[in-house]
């Protein structure tokens, strides 16, 4: 079974690496500006993305509205519980990516909130000159690395990635500390501690605090799009070049190419 | 007599006063994000109809956006080739597909809360004014920067509007083109969709 992941992931990782090959050094700086990506099989892609809308109206979106009714102070700490687990998969990534002092900080607060923040409920890190930053994957990783970002497809209940954000995801299988702490049971981590229930659970409530968060912005995008599919693929695309270029400056997410056309006014 | 004129010349000196401020606000990109967003404010009040923010909104959008330049942007590479009778048509959909959107994301905030922080100039066309909506109960904390196009110093427009550095302009434009181009390139087919979103 692994070594057909890692079949899979190869393969991925090498149509990610072909649609970046063939390109100059401009058309790849244009590239990695863009937030367009070409389709991997778009007719599965939007069935699944259909399918995946089911599930949100079944599963996910009412689990949402009733996480919603838990008092904030119960949200906001299980938010920071969910966040502080994170914590062990940025911490390799952000060494991975070469940003050392990001890597400090992510040790930090994952050090103090585990203990003095109980468990992570509560962020006491923050006032004691340690910030949120943002997560780290393995799929930013590549891309940090270069590794263009292939083509895009929608996964069953996952939702929205790319061909090398899925091999970033295969990665996390065994690059992720949390996943061997809890699934693979790893000897050399905490062994016996967790269970891997611990993880799906981890998981399944980090997606529906995220979509907690996001129920109007949802319904928004849901109600004023045209096509519900493409606006999603955008959103998604846009976000992880802005995680990639771990930036909040605009300019280096938006193509001005084309505002520099129009001239109305 | 020399009374009357003294009051004549102090309500002369108030008057120019006031214009060349009014003017000063809206040559600075930040002054006039933040009198859109006071204006919105004082729109999405509970106690306003869902009429009456409509109309005020629609209001605000054609006054302060620039909806023709959006629409254009909106629809990529695609403007070059339409005919002159098709430009036009679309103009008049995109403004109409665009107030819709317009009221219909911003009604969904009631009495919003937004501090505009600050503002970067990015070029002479461009200014990037920064804004966070603070967090209610239920929702987060979110940050939203405007794209000004300041070419015209004197009469700002908003162009974008990136929320937690996503652009809607840039979203709207790939949504554009995904329509197109699962339609063999053939324009009419956004053409239909926007009619029946504006109808809908």
């Amino acid at each position: 079974m692994k070594r057909l992941i890692i079949i899979i992931t190869m393969m991925f990782l090498l149509c990610a690496s072909i649609a970046n090959a063939g390109s100059t050094g401009s058309e790849k700086l244009k590239k990695s500006t863009s937030s367009t990506a070409n389709e991997c099989f778009e007719g599965i892609s939007r069935a699944m993305f259909s399918f995946n809308q089911v599930v949100d109206t079944v599963v996910f979106e009412p689990l949402a509205k009733g996480y919603r009714v838990l008092p904030t102070v119960v949200r906001n700490g299980t938010s920071n519980v969910m966040g502080n687990i994170s914590n062990l998969l940025t911490i390799p990534n952000n060494i991975l990516q070469g940003d050392f002092a990001e890597a400090g900080n992510t040790v930090a607060r994952l050090a103090i909130n585990t203990t003095v923040g109980i468990l992570g409920f509560f962020d006491p890190a923050e006032k004691m000159g340690f910030p949120k930053k943002d997560k780290e994957d393995y799929g930013q990783t590549l891309g940090v690395w270069g590794t263009g970002s292939g083509c895009y497809f929608v996964l069953p209940i996952l939702g929205p990635t790319t061909a090398r954000d899925f091999a970033g995801t295969v990665i996390n299988i065994w690059g992720d500390p949390w996943y061997s702490m809890t699934v693979s049971n790893n000897p050399m981590m905490a062994e016996g501690v967790f269970n891997d229930s611990d993880y799906y659970i981890e998981k399944g409530t980090s997606a529906v605090d995220f979509r907690a968060k996001n129920i109007e912005s949802f319904d928004n995008i849901e109600r004023n799009s045209i096509d519900l599919y493409a606006s999603i693929k955008s959103f998604y695309l846009q976000n992880r070049n802005k995680k990639i270029s771990n930036s909040d400056k605009i300019v280096e997410t938006q193509d001005e190419s084309d505002w520099e056309e129009i001239d109305t006014k | 007599m020399k009374k009357k004129n003294l009051i004549f010349f102090i309500n002369f000196l108030l008057l120019f006063l006031f214009l060349n401020n009014a003017t000063a606000d809206t040559s600075d990109p930040k002054k006039f994000i933040q009198e859109i967003v006071d204006e919105a404010k004082k729109i999405l009040v509970k106690t306003n109809t869902a009429e009456y923010k409509a109309e005020k909104l629609t209001e605000i959008a054609l006054a302060t956006v620039d909806i023709k330049g959006v629409g254009l942007y909106t629809l990529g590479s695609y403007r070059k080739n339409l005919t002159e009778e098709q430009k036009k048509e679309y103009s008049n959909l995109f403004k109409k597909y665009f107030l819709k959107t317009f009221v219909s994301r911003l009604t969904d905030y009631s009495e919003p809360k937004i501090d505009v922080i600050s503002s970067d100039k990015k070029n002479e066309k461009y200014t990037i004014v920064s804004s966070i909506l603070l967090a209610t109960e239920k929702k987060p904390e979110v940050k939203i920067d405007w794209r000004v196009y300041t070419k015209d110093p004197d009469k700002p427009f908003v162009r974008d509007l990136i929320i937690e550095g996503l652009s809607l302009a840039r979203t709207q434009k790939e949504e554009f083109s995904s329509i197109i181009e699962s339609n063999d390139g053939d324009i009419n087919a956004l053409f239909k969709k926007l009619r029946e979103f504006i109808n809908s």
